[in-house]
């Protein structure tokens, strides 16, 4: 899934410009696994899948492997459907230095719901 | 080229409130009933443009809307720039019945959507001779905070793209996304510290649980319309809030979400057209 990111977030040229002043490294958990998400001027770089061995990264989002699945469902049901909705259920945490993901909110939230669109893409 | 003008009309209104005279912008259209329609925090009336130009509605209803002092056109009162803005419940209900008196409204029927929606029982308690009927959209009597609110107003992040970012998952994902955007775009339109001041009323001061036991829905029905993908006021929190309300009526509202009169004005007319043809029934005997 989120190996994939680079193709749909890279074609999006709205959303390449929305996220034109973010470049950063932030971390997503899907249950055990550890995925990098590398982002350059709105560009995704690189996504890489741990263990990692001393990586540094701004901040996280995690989640069970359950809540990722419903999250990344075409039309994920109610209270699935954003990661705030997540939060108000304490399915979700968000960790580390938030203020790069609050000042790009919605392109972060567009990046990590990208997925969502694999199905039209593949 | 098309080109058509609308049948709302906007105006101001100089009303004072807490001693200082505010300069309100309300639009209106249609004729009949008032019906006083209540924005959410950190946005303004033009979430109500799809009722405002609704035919069916506005052919026995006066739909009446109104920016909010700091919100939309309407200004903030003289001094602003000393004060840290903070909607009340003693505020938000004091202006709503001032509006209502000023425009010499007979018993409006008031409708509210979000903080809109918990005022909606606080007038309830304390108005219901005043007014028609009332309608809660996502109404709930208390949400705890689940995120930090300061996040909406400080200088290292834009005030208006984290409004916007923050409520962006309160619109359904099956909202059209010319609706959509247009909602979002209101939010980002507010003004610095707005939507967090609003927030002090909506997750902090506004608690009503203890008290909306008390409201008496004979007096006054009560309507309660929440969109499923609402996780601020879910359905769970409405139908709580009304198991405690003798005589409160619910629907939930399939397939919307916070903002169901702007995110989404089609579906959400057809969900509140027969709540307001049943108040206009209920009026009339």
């Amino acid at each position: 899934m989120l190996e994939r990111l680079g193709e749909i977030v890279n074609g999006d040229e709205a959303l390449v410009r929305r996220g034109k002043y973010f470049s950063d490294t932030f971390m997503i958990e899907v249950g055990e696994t550890q995925y990098l998400i590398e982002i350059r001027q709105g560009r995704i770089e690189s996504v890489a899948t741990g263990p990692f061995v001393m990586r540094s990264w701004t901040f996280s989002i995690r989640a069970t492997e359950d809540v990722w699945r419903k999250f990344w469902e075409k039309l994920p049901p109610p209270g699935y459907h954003d990661i705030f909705a997540l939060l108000r259920k304490g399915r979700i945490a968000l960790d580390g230095e938030l203020q790069p993901l609050m000042a790009n909110l919605l392109y972060v939230k567009e990046v990590i719901a990208a997925p969502r669109k694999l199905e039209a893409v593949a | 080229m098309t080109a058509h003008i609308e049948a709302v009309t906007g105006r101001y209104l100089h009303l004072e409130l807490e001693g200082l005279v505010n300069r309100i912008y309300f639009e209106e259209a249609g004729q009949g009933i008032p019906l006083v329609c209540l924005h959410t925090a950190g946005s303004d009336a033009r979430q109500f443009r799809g009722l405002l130009n609704d035919a069916a509605v506005t052919e026995n209803y006066r739909v009446i809307a109104f920016d909010m002092p700091w919100h939309g056109k309407s200004s903030p009162p003289v001094g602003w720039e000393r004060e840290e803005y903070q909607l009340t419940t003693k505020r938000y209900t004091n202006m709503i019945m001032a509006f209502c008196r000023a425009l010499a409204l007979d018993r409006p029927v008031v409708m509210g959507c979000s903080i809109g929606g918990r005022i909606v029982y606080n007038l309830a308690l304390e108005h219901a001779d005043e007014l028609g009927a009332l309608i809660g959209l996502q109404a709930g009597a208390y949400v705890e905070r689940y995120y930090d609110s300061s996040w909406l107003h400080r200088p290292d992040v834009h005030g208006g793209e984290v409004c916007a970012g923050v409520v962006s998952g309160l619109v359904s994902p099956l909202a059209p996304e010319p609706h959509r955007w247009e909602t979002l775009w209101h939010y980002m339109q507010s003004g610095p510290g707005v939507f967090k001041g609003d927030l002090h009323f909506y997750q902090v001061e506004g608690d009503i649980r203890d008290r909306i036991g008390a409201i008496d829905t004979s007096t006054c029905p009560l309507y309660l319309l929440t969109g499923e993908y609402d996780y601020s006021c879910s359905p769970e929190d409405t139908r709580a809030a009304a198991a405690r309300i003798p005589g409160a009526e619910v629907v939930i509202m399939e397939g919307l979400g916070h903002f169901p009169m702007s995110e989404n004005p089609d579906r959400f007319g057809e969900y509140v057209r027969p709540v307001l043809d049943e108040i206009r029934e209920r009026l009339s005997t």
